[in-house]
């Protein structure tokens, strides 16, 4: 059965759900979902710098994996879970660890680089859960963060993957 | 929060405008590269086609999602090959425990593709349909001597790696096929495998790239990044000076392309040295495999 068409002169309907809020609004297929998020949803915690897929500004969440929105489209996300960096403080307002490590360790100064690389690092510490300091720049090399010399960044994420190993073992214990 | 209409946007939007499908069913796709050829891109990770969409660099008047195909994501050992679908990411690849047992070169190349995030995203066949000079992917197939299968309403091939990649960003691929599908060869007992690479920053294009396996017969060497496509060549088993001249003799046989951040000379220099260093660790992993 062959599968409708969009067309490129119209908008359709995108619905999505955002940092577990069901969202919805109309893109014409070639919109990006860093326009999406920013300019349809309001939702402007993500960032866009390059869109070619290379600063790593706008990195978010698609179905629980991190990925470049700037190369995505939104019609591609109907029907798909994505999280942002407004998702990650709780309701109240604490900040998540990775957060607050960040802060202070004064890993981000001007912070625009700042929403894309927690995205990516969420996705990642949740896979590897002893990283080298080798392994975090190289996963920090799809990042471009004009401001830190990167090194208070590579401390915060070592230090909650500490904490978090930590506190894992102090609960088997 | 602000709540632009997605309409107003429309005047700054990077990419040209374009029709989308989303085709799940791989039938669904062939038969819309049937009805529409050049004027259709297939749109896999969409994480070339969509950088090259917002620079304006293409401008097709269809894309074809598949990257939803749960059909075309199947991973599976078949035979004697690692069997991958068209939709499968390159870390759903980098992720399979057994990798560096089932096709080790793969295991040692994916870690230089583009970054983690790109990976997520990007899939194999993705790359090896985008056909770029310096990719790792091709670049492996090649030194593997694997194939890939490719579909269209009237036939499906299978087509060797040394017949698909035909230069610069193209490949063998007719406008109304689709890439189904490659075949990365299994290791072969007795084999050894390396991969190298030179780029300017981790993750960045190679300037250079070589992969090598060694076998009690001799060696194969490919090399990416330094022409228009990667090649490779077979040798009897070397060491030494003759390998040496062998790999100068190969570097110069390569069309090697100055560039505003690397020259030819150096090129070719990574080609001997990289190479050598290539070589010398794959037959290190023969002895030990």
């Amino acid at each position: 059965m062959k599968p409708p068409i969009l067309s490129r002169e119209t908008v359709h309907a995108v619905q999505l759900t955002l940092n577990g809020v069901k969202r919805s609004a109309r893109a014409e297929p070639r919109l990006l979902l860093t326009d999406f998020l920013r300019g349809s949803l309001g939702a402007t915690g993500t960032h866009v710098g390059c869109e070619h897929g290379v600063c790593g500004a706008c990195t978010v969440h698609i179905d629980g994996v991190a990925a470049r929105a700037c190369l995505t489209l939104a019609v591609q996300c109907d029907g798909r879970r994505i999280d942002t960096v407004e998702g990650l403080a709780d309701g109240d307002g604490r900040l998540s660890d990775l957060q607050d490590a960040f802060r202070r360790h004064h890993a981000l100064q001007c912070g625009f680089c700042t929403a894309g690389i927690l995205m990516s690092c969420v996705d990642w510490l949740g896979r590897i859960s002893e990283p080298s300091e080798a392994e975090v720049r190289a996963m920090l090399s799809g990042h471009l963060c004009r401001c830190t010399g990167y090194t208070p960044i590579v401390a915060a994420v070592l230090e909650v993957a500490h904490a978090r190993v930590a506190k894992k073992a102090d609960r088997s214990a | 929060m602000v709540a632009a209409p997605t309409e107003a946007l429309g005047y700054w939007l990077k990419p040209p405008r374009f029709d989308y499908a989303r085709a799940d069913d791989p039938q669904a796709a062939i038969e819309l590269l049937a009805e529409h050829g050049e004027d259709a891109r297939i749109l896999a990770g969409g994480q070339s086609l969509i950088a090259i969409l917002n620079m304006r660099l293409a401008q097709p008047k269809l894309l074809i999602d598949i990257s939803r195909s749960s059909v075309l994501g199947i991973v599976a050992v078949e035979k004697n090959f690692l069997a991958i679908g068209a939709a499968a990411t390159q870390s759903s690849i980098e992720a399979r425990p057994r990798l560096a047992h089932e096709v080790p070169l793969l295991a040692q190349a994916l870690p230089h593709i583009s970054h983690l995030q790109i990976r997520n995203r990007g899939t194999v066949c993705g790359s090896l349909a985008h056909a770029d000079p310096s990719a790792e992917l091709p670049l492996v197939l090649l030194a593997l001597e694997g194939h890939v299968v490719l579909a269209s309403s009237a036939r499906q091939r299978r087509l060797a790696a040394s017949d698909f990649f035909t230069g610069m960003l193209t490949t063998a691929r007719a406008p109304d096929e689709l890439l189904a599908a490659v075949h990365y060869p299994l290791a072969e007992p007795g084999a050894g495998h390396a991969f190298a690479e030179f780029s300017l920053r981790h993750g960045d294009y190679a300037v250079c790239a070589v992969a090598v396996v060694a076998r009690k017969s001799g060696l194969r060497i490919a090399v990416g990044g330094v022409a228009d496509r990667p090649s490779a060549r077979n040798f009897p088993p070397l060491d030494g000076s003759a390998l040496d001249d062998a790999l100068n003799e190969f570097a110069w046989s390569l069309d090697a392309r100055d560039d505003p951040m690397v020259s030819a000379v150096a090129r070719r220099a990574l080609v001997r040295n990289l190479g050598r260093r290539a070589v010398q660790e794959a037959q290190h992993n023969a002895r030990t495999a």
